[in-house]
């Protein structure tokens, strides 16, 4: 451990973190990743599913950490019906172990100096200001002080509370989640499955996403609300027994995941949070990959104005860029999550119906949505907010 | 206010580290590292957000107080064999 002082220390090496890193590096500051894992990208807590063109924006696509390239999903009702609409632009089912590997190594390439197996346990303040982080470091206890920290600490982050935001995501917020990967298994390579209803997912959805055709990550996720009267791993068991009994299991991963609007407080002082420890997930699918590197880059890049110019103050402009980009549209997200969570499932299976009823090549995500909002009208006046701006 | 009188009880061998109990924890009483979790009992309110969130049915709530179950300590398993 070299003994200097940096501008930024990222706190978490997953995609936020590491994106958040490299723009910082790349903008002129002096970086340090600290990842409390032994590995960057290990364990994996993710279905792995994104867009092309999410992925696109941050790094040149490659078969190394492509599972499976997907051009349609399918939208399964309770009875049994299913519609399989085309994904626009496609997406990836990716290999998280690998992807977020050449993430990290981007933020090297800039620059950025990374410790894995450091954990933070604490600020580190001088006068009452924070002027970097306690950690542990293979059982040593070390300081190591900056100017700015950037909170990247996923769902179970602890850094913005102690700097003082409250980052607590409420229990109908927050998605309970179980996923297996499943191998000796039929799918189709090209197809992501959704499958809604009661008997699987109350309020939520279990996801099939394909790694090749003979493996997939099968896995759910539902309201802590709806937790309480019966577990993650309880649902996900009947399914896998139900649907794949013969299947091997190879992973075996418990999750959570903030479906919130964004925190309210993302910047305090000179602490700043990034992707799931910043709630900026998309509420309605889930997905908080690509948001989350938006948010960090948008946060490295803000983080390293701040330091060039010398005025920490500059953090707030993190907040505005990252509303104007997709915070805004995270809040209707979230308005539109709650009224899904309240379908039941006769909702569904008319939405089904209506979507098959539509022509072949109207079976849009659109066209499914328009489908959806004849049965719940009230959503109508946010999804008009969500396209016409 | 932490009670006197916890609660809460984590089964660490069940555990695989997710950080949904940490996420919906709102006293910050939960220590979760690469492979280590633990609950910082002076801070737990037993309100059970992190029974109902766990995934795994990992963490148990028990109304009679968790003082009489066994301290999760490690264990030698296989002690036949000493050189």
């Amino acid at each position: 451990m070299k003994n200097v002082d940096y501008d930024i220390i990222v706190v978490g090496a997953g995609p936020a973190g590491s994106t958040a890193a490299r723009y910082a590096a790349a903008g002129g500051a002096k970086v340090l990743m600290l990842e409390k894992d032994r590995d960057v990208g290990y364990p994996v807590r993710c279905g792995e599913a994104v867009s092309h063109e999410g992925v696109a924006q941050f790094i040149k696509p490659d078969p190394k950490w492509i599972a499976s390239s997907v051009s349609k999903f399918r939208l399964i009702a309770p009875n049994g019906s299913s519609v399989m609409p085309k994904l626009d632009g496609g997406g990836y089912v990716l290999e998280r172990r690998i992807f977020d590997y050449e993430l990290a190594k981007l933020a090297a390439n800039e620059g950025v100096e990374v410790i894995t197996k450091a954990y933070v346990y604490d600020l580190l303040r001088e006068d009452g200001k924070i002027v970097g982080v306690k950690t542990l470091i293979k059982d040593q206890k070390v300081d190591i002080r900056s100017k700015i920290v950037i909170a990247a600490d996923g769902v179970e982050s602890r850094v913005g509370k102690w700097a003082g935001m409250d980052t607590t995501c409420h229990i109908r917020d927050m998605e309970s989640c179980a996923q297996m990967t499943l191998s000796g298994i039929e799918v189709d390579p090209d197809v992501l499955d959704f499958y809604f209803g009661d008997e699987v997912s109350p309020g939520g959805y279990l996801w099939v996403f394909p790694k090749g055709n003979d493996t997939a990550n099968v896995g759910l996720g539902l309201s802590v609300e709806e937790a309480k009267k019966k577990s993650a791993i309880k649902f996900l068991h009947e399914f896998v027994d139900r649907k794949f009994p013969k299947a091997a299991i190879l992973t075996h991963i418990a999750g959570g995941v903030p479906c919130a609007k964004t925190n309210p407080e993302i910047v305090k002082e000179n602490v700043i949070l990034v992707g799931d420890a910043a709630h900026q997930v998309n509420p309605v699918s889930g997905g908080g990959i690509i948001s989350g590197m938006i948010g960090g880059m948008i946060g490295g890049q803000v983080a390293a104005e701040s330091i060039l110019n010398g005025n920490v103050a500059h953090l707030r402009e993190y907040d505005k860029r990252w509303h104007k980009r997709l915070g805004w549209r995270h809040d209707i997200f979230y308005n539109i999550r709650n009224a899904i969570g309240s379908f039941d499932d006769k909702t569904y299976n008319n939405i089904c119906d209506s979507a098959l009823k539509l022509p072949e090549d109207k079976r849009t995500l659109g066209g499914i949505f328009r489908a959806a909002l004849w049965n719940q009208p009230s959503m109508i006046l946010d999804v008009a907010k969500v396209f016409l701006q | 206010m932490p009670q006197p009188h916890l609660m809460i009880h984590i089964v660490p061998g069940k555990c695989d580290y997710c950080g949904c109990c940490v996420g919906v924890c709102p006293e910050d009483a939960i220590e979760l590292m690469e492979s280590k979790i633990a609950l910082i009992e002076d801070r737990c309110t037993n309100c059970r957000k992190c029974v109902w969130a766990c995934p795994w049915e990992v963490i148990e709530f028990h109304r009679e107080g968790v003082g009489h179950l066994p301290k999760h300590t490690p264990q030698m398993l296989n002690e036949a064999v000493k050189f």
